[in-house]
């Protein structure tokens, strides 16, 4: 299986985008490269960018490897993916607004019941409740994988609390500080506004009640969540409050922030906290991260929660493979980005294939994430491969499975120099009440030991700044 | 501005002032008992030292004995310790961290690098070199944040919160001074020590880097009811009870402008500088130096309860 390389195609012949950069790697030194490297490390050490991964003792603040070579998308594969990624979102929110309202999909049978209601993330609370400005999933990160010169596929659709948009801003500013001299080589378009973007958009969807100019929270789960330098970042550049639950409570249906001036009104909670977390009243008792009486503010349509609550049913891994046919549902339109092939093991033909192919296939959970829970079949050996067909057995609803897809290389620091590695893309698209935004690029993130083809961060993959070539 | 944020600014600048005074104090008693017994006398310095840090119970809890090391241990490293050096450093990193979009770059840069370099130095130093560097650094660090904050931050109620906690600590560290070392400071006709005090007087102006100051305001050779008067009532003197309290009013009253509402902190305060300014040494002597600190500290106390309720809670 040869996978595709965004800088020399197929054919080892360099791709138009990359004309530039690929004559710049042929003339650099190594070691300026390797400098550089270690100087990016120290920028984000300083900065403080870091993550934390869960279950990994004193490794409470780690950073995410950050590849100094760029990854570059031409204006028109920029475009296309633009289209594909509006269209994908207008149908995830019409897709919401329907299952927590008429249902129609479900009478039409093109969704299977039991899919939604069996759903542990499917929320009872949100039926037939409306939500401001009948918009559900205001910030999503849409992951998309390439396979060949035009096809990208979404491999995920992240409709809850998608983070890595501090790394897509940050990326950019710091290979603005190093390689200033490649920068004016290019014509790259700006991802700087995404802060502004986000701000209009939060603002947009503020309930009717709210204020002419409304109060924006970022509500967080506080130092020791994994993503909480990026809810700091983001609350910085947006000017806005970063709260923990403790900081709000509710009062007669309305939320308000105690500050030094006493309780404050607010309006707007783009939220970084799970559902299950949000009220102690409605969800789990236990939450120390959420704020009583949240839940009966928010149907009280006092307070707009961004995004909404119960937008898991739109991402989860099972439904993932009805995204085709929701889309076309809603839109009457052809996906024109498209989805991996996927089995749903919960259909018996799918699943007695996947157990006859599992040496070729990738298995995921249902409700796995980060990476982690999956069989990669060509590189799993037969004891996972055996302890993947008891599971699948055991409970065929928890998995879905797609061919090893190869996943689109870039060329990337590594050891032995530069050598392409595997990478994927998540853009980001917010959706307000008047339009959709989406900044041109995303985080690409970059499996960095050869061969691998897990990206996630957690698992020892990389980030790159992604640059979008402007016409 | 978020409560949390407010008290988070507080503790920030508190824990990072108390760093650089703890520092101050183990430098200056490591100065005094490198001097022969002649010259100073039978005490404990170290175990003086524990009592000025304001944490002898702590400290007794683990150690039979105050001696160099255990007490350079307890105060500079120790995890035990809640406000050792580092300690303070660690909490004032966490305290940045849970509030970084109200530091400017400068000052998170500052506390973070110090929290990074803090790892550098081990919790054993191999010599007194060693532990010396370490203090200096320490007292360096304490010094770029504070000028990071002076220098960066926008003039508002962030500022004004983080001010108010570097001169709350400072009159609370200047308090415990004098509370341990009063004794050393009585007018010379109640006095029994005699020449030997004179090392202490200039181990106390020492820990509150007072002694070229002293020099400078009264030209004279050290006196202890000056020294006292210096700590105490000397408006020139940055960390004076006066100037401290001058500073509070001053950054309290901001607050209660930019908000347009007073409340019991600006009038505590206020009271509290009042008493200051009408006092003068000789009848604090006759009421009694003791007391007199006694009641400044029960005051302090007050004000900063006053001001958790009234703004950070």
């Amino acid at each position: 299986m040869v996978a595709f390389d965004e800088m020399k195609g197929t054919d080892g012949a360099v791709r138009p985008a990359y004309s530039e950069l690929a004559r710049w790697l042929g003339d650099v030194r190594p070691d300026v490269l390797e400098y550089r490297r270690k100087e990016a490390e120290l920028l984000f050490r300083r900065i403080g960018i870091t993550f934390a991964v869960y279950g990994e003792a004193d490794a409470q603040e780690r950073l995410i490897p950050f590849d100094v070579i760029p990854r570059i998308l031409a204006a028109q594969e920029w475009d296309t993916l633009r289209r594909g990624l509006e269209q994908r979102v207008k149908a995830i929110n019409a897709y919401l607004r329907d299952i927590y309202g008429r249902r129609e999909i479900l009478k039409a049978g093109i969704v299977p019941e039991d899919l939604v209601f069996q759903n542990p993330v499917f929320r009872p609370e949100m039926n037939g409740q409306k939500v401001p400005h009948d918009i559900y999933v205001h910030i999503a990160g849409i992951d998309v994988i390439r396979v060949d010169a035009d096809t990208f596929y979404v491999l995920e659709d992240n409709a809850r609390t998608p983070s890595g948009v501090s790394y897509m801003l940050e990326n950019r500013e710091i290979m603005m500080r190093l390689f200033p001299d490649l920068f004016s080589r290019h014509r790259i378009a700006p991802v700087e506004n995404y802060p502004d973007e986000l701000l209009a958009t939060l603002k947009s969807l503020a309930p009717d009640s709210a204020a002419a100019d409304p109060t924006v929270v970022l509500l967080t789960p506080g130092v020791y969540n994994s993503a909480y330098y990026e809810h700091s970042f983001l609350a910085d550049k947006l000017g806005i409050e970063l709260v923990e639950g403790r900081d709000l409570f509710v009062k007669a249906g309305i939320v308000y922030m105690r500050t030094t001036q006493g309780p404050k009104r607010v309006d707007v909670i783009y939220r970084r906290v799970d559902d299950d977390f949000l009220d102690p009243l409605t969800f789990r008792p236990d939450s120390a991260l959420g704020v009583a009486g949240l839940m009966s503010a928010y149907q009280a349509g006092n307070v707009t929660l961004s995004n909404a609550v119960g937008t898991g049913i739109a991402d989860d891994k099972a439904i993932y493979s009805y995204m085709p046919n929701i889309l076309k549902f809603y839109l009457g339109e052809e996906p024109i980005l498209k989805n991996v092939p996927t089995w749903c093991c919960r259909e018996p033909e799918h699943l007695a294939y996947v157990l006859d192919h599992l040496e070729e296939l990738v298995v995921k959970e249902v409700h796995g994430s980060g990476g982690y829970g999956m069989l990669i079949g060509p590189m799993a050996d037969k004891a996972q491969i055996a302890a993947f067909r008891m599971k699948l057995k055991l409970d065929p609803k928890g998995f879905i499975a797609q061919p090893t897809l190869a996943l689109s290389t870039c060329p990337t620091c590594v050891e032995a120099g530069v050598a392409p590695r595997h990478v994927d893309l998540r853009p980001f698209v917010l959706s307000g009440r008047d339009r959709i935004r989406i900044v041109p690029g995303g985080l690409t993130r970059v499996a960095l030991k050869q061969g691998s083809l897990v990206v996630n961060s957690s698992q020892g993959g990389g980030t790159k700044d992604t640059w979008v070539l402007d016409r | 501005m978020l409560s949390r944020t407010a008290d988070n600014l507080y503790w920030l600048a508190r824990y990072v002032e108390r760093a650089e005074y703890l520092a101050r104090i183990l430098e200056a008693t490591q100065r005094l008992t490198a001097m022969p017994l002649a010259y100073i006398g039978e005490t404990n310095e170290w175990e003086s030292a524990v009592a000025t840090a304001g944490c002898a119970g702590a400290f007794f809890a683990i150690h039979d004995e105050a001696n160099e090391d255990t007490v350079t241990d307890f105060l500079a490293f120790s995890s035990e310790n809640p406000s050792s050096i580092r300690n303070c450093f660690e909490v004032a990193r966490a305290n940045a961290r849970a509030i970084r979009t109200a530091l400017t770059i400068e000052m998170w840069e500052a506390i973070n690098t110090a929290w990074l370099e803090l790892k550098r130095f081990g919790n054993q130093p191999a010599s007194r070199e060693d532990l010396a560097r370490f203090l200096r650094w320490v007292q360096e660090s304490s010094l770029r944040f504070d000028g990071s904050a002076y220098r960066t931050m926008l003039r508002n109620d962030a500022y004004w919160f983080s001010r108010v906690g570097v001169y709350m600590e400072r009159a609370d560290n200047t308090a415990r001074i004098l509370d341990v070392k009063y004794h050393l400071l009585l007018p010379a006709h109640e006095h029994v020590g005699g020449p030997l005090d004179y090392y202490q007087w200039s181990g106390i102006l020492r820990s509150v880097s007072a002694l070229t100051a002293y020099h400078w305001v009264y030209r004279e050779s050290l006196k202890p009811w000056l020294i006292a008067d210096l700590l105490i009532l000397n408006e020139q003197m940055p960390r004076s009870l006066a100037s401290c309290y001058e500073n509070l009013v001053q950054n309290l009253d901001r607050i209660a402008g930019n908000y347009g509402r007073q409340g019991p902190a600006q009038r505590q305060a206020r009271n509290v500088r009042a008493r200051l300014q009408n006092a003068r040494m000789d009848d604090i002597f006759q009421t009694g130096l003791h007391e007199f600190i006694t009641a400044f500290v029960e005051d302090n106390n007050r004000l900063g309860s006053a001001i958790t309720q009234q703004y950070l809670a």
